[in-house]
């Protein structure tokens, strides 16, 4: 790449994920009923037109409680899962429109990796850590033989993983190493997206700091840009320069992190931020607690805002007019009415 | 090679039942490639003044109504009943294997073929089955291999199926799709691997299986034909004796053939803990 094509790394608009969810009908089902009109199947909107960007050397933290269809965008941008509608632009290429299935062969492949959440699970357990971190060099790279070797132990070091320990399988590694294998993995293709989908969850507090100053040190270095999906509050703040906060599929607000934290204007983003826990119990007065349970994910009223029901403040228009995302200040956005 | 070597002594060390099993298959593979060396008579020659004599020094396992030396027939058997059911476990482990996992990873119409051809041979009583398959494609060898790989081709496809299909959401096949493997190299290289533990006791386990049904077949004169050694006819021939006192006729190779059932499957056990990674300290 000698020249970097202007604009952001990623630039992802309209992106829309849906999931038909119920029964399939059966043969004789559909043989019988064909006078009457076929039902639509309900469909699940895990990801409902969702638009941002990833700068270069940009991390962009994504938060938002489990079911809220981070997964499933992830997935969407590291091309496991094909979107239904939308667009992903990697640095000017449409990656959209590929198959998922036929993206391991293709050429772009290796410019977005991940950092799995869980290190245990996404190492297979009858590769060594080398054969771990070798997979993908040999396959997108084509490297092979001693070349190959001195890739894994230059990874290795990057990482910080011994390199007695790369003849070891993943059942004799610890939680720590696991995922600085899975690091070494993900980087071993120099991407220029990295997506870390919380990276630390499975580690012990010590571990996770350490892990967390590797991630930042091989960013420096690698000149990556990072996509940091997590449900720890302090560490988005702490290592992110701009955040996403997601609802039942939709971007509910965005904005630099710094600003976010200080002044959430979402009433969503104001409740996550007051359940950051406070070590001083003062500080614990005028925290926002939320009722009741989310809305169904499953064929959502166009019209309802996605938080109405659980909102502190849901008004008659709330159930009426979906609050779209709107500029709020110079570099954020807020999908409420009254922010 | 030498960690694996190193394991496989700690188990053995752990599991002596794994060793007896170990060394029973040794036997039986030393049988089976220099049987006809060791045999002390000509397995098919036939002496009249020595038809039906008990064991003894001369001949350890006795004679039959021809006179043929038992203990040299059963040795030399070995080969035969061995090749057939490696054989026909091989085939059934290729087919039966690669459909089972095709059709746990990819699922869909991938799945309900192989799931209803699994149906499909289940529904049939399996003995018959065979018979009938032998039968049809005529009366040899080879068709008793093609027929017990049919019969055990249900059992290994829903194993492979199974485990695939617990797997096809696991992290490290996601890494592996993200790591540029194309579906063919995930299925093959990083799914199949994973199930080979429970696959070789699935092996191990129909091997017994497969020597029985390659036996029952011959017994009731299906395949292997006379005068040629084979456990299940020499059992065969041996029960119209057994009346009237010549028991060693039946005996030896029927003793012979449950040993080595009972050989495989015990040496299942013993394979999984040596193969599967999670078990090496």
């Amino acid at each position: 790449m000698s020249t970097v094509p202007p604009g952001p790394l990623l630039d992802v608009a309209e992106l829309a994920k849906r999931f038909t969810v119920g029964a399939k009908q059966g043969l004789l089902a559909r043989a019988t009923s064909f006078r009457k009109p076929v039902a639509p199947l309900p469909q699940l909107h895990a990801v409902d037109e969702v638009s941002f960007t990833i700068g270069r050397g940009e991390t962009v933290g994504l938060v938002g409680e489990s079911g809220c269809g981070k997964s499933t965008l992830v997935r969407l941008i590291n091309r496991l899962l094909d979107p239904t509608s939308g667009s992903i632009r990697l640095g000017g290429t449409e990656l959209a429109d590929f198959k998922a299935r036929d993206f391991a062969a293709n050429p772009h492949r290796a410019r977005i990796q991940m950092v799995f959440q869980d290190a245990g699970d996404s190492l297979n357990p009858r590769y060594t850590a080398a054969d771990a971190i070798a997979d993908p060099v040999r396959r997108l790279k084509k490297t092979s033989g001693a070349e190959l070797t001195a890739r894994v132990e230059a990874l290795a070091d990057m990482t910080g993983l011994p390199r007695e320990l790369l003849s070891r399988f993943p059942h004799q590694l610890s939680g720590g190493q696991k995922a600085r294998v899975g690091i070494a993995r993900a980087i071993a293709v120099e991407p220029e997206l990295l997506i870390l989908d919380e990276p630390t969850a499975a580690l012990d507090v010590s571990v996770q700091v350490v892990i967390l100053q590797l991630l930042q040190q091989l960013k420096r270095e690698l000149g990556m840009s990072y996509l940091f999906v997590s449900h720890d509050l302090n560490v988005v703040r702490l290592l992110c320069d701009r955040v996403l906060v997601m609802y039942l599929g939709k971007v509910v607000e965005q904005g630099p992190a710094a600003e976010v934290f200080a002044d959430p204007r979402h009433p969503y983003t104001r409740a996550l931020i007051s359940a950051i826990p406070q070590a001083v119990p003062e500080q614990r007065a005028g925290r926002l607690r939320l009722d009741g349970e989310p809305r169904s994910p499953i064929d959502p009223d166009p019209r309802v805002c996605r938080f109405y029901g659980r909102c502190p403040k849901g008004t008659p228009r709330c159930a009426e007019e979906m609050p779209l995302l709107h500029p709020a200040g110079a570099a954020r956005q807020v999908a409420c009415h009254f922010a | 090679m030498l960690p694996l070597l190193r394991h496989a002594r700690y188990v053995l060390s752990e599991n002596p039942v794994t060793g007896l099993a170990f060394g029973l298959f040794a036997l039986f593979l030393i049988a089976a490639l220099f049987g006809p060396v060791l045999a002390p008579y000509n397995p098919l020659q036939s002496n009249a003044a020595m038809a039906l004599k008990p064991p003894s020094a001369a001949h350890w396992f006795g004679t039959d109504q021809l006179g043929r030396d038992i203990f040299s027939r059963v040795l030399v058997a070995t080969r035969l009943d061995l090749t057939i059911a490696f054989a026909s476990v091989i085939l059934a482990f290729m087919l039966g294997a690669l459909s089972g996992v095709a059709a746990g990873y990819f699922g869909g119409w991938t799945d309900r073929i192989v799931g209803r051809l699994a149906d499909t041979i289940m529904a049939f009583p399996l003995f018959v089955l065979a018979m009938g398959i032998v039968a049809a494609l005529g009366n040899e060898v080879i068709n008793i291999v093609i027929a017990t790989a049919i019969i055990n081709f249900p059992l290994y496809a829903r194993v492979a199926r199974a485990e695939a299909n617990v797997r096809r959401d696991a992290g490290f096949v996601e890494a592996a799709r993200l790591s540029g493997n194309g579906e063919a190299r995930v299925v093959l290289g990083h799914v199949l691997p994973n199930i080979m533990p429970i696959m070789m006791v699935q092996m191990s386990l129909t091997m017994g299986y497969a020597i029985l049904n390659a036996a029952g077949l011959s017994f009731i004169g299906l395949g292997v034909r006379p005068p040629d050694a084979e456990w299940g006819i020499m059992v065969a021939e041996g029960a119209n004796f057994i009346q009237s006192g010549e028991w060693w006729i039946a005996l030896f190779p029927g003793a012979t053939l449950m040993l080595a059932v009972f050989c495989f499957n015990l040496l299942g056990d013993g394979l999984r803990d040596i193969i599967d990674p999670r078990m090496r300290t």
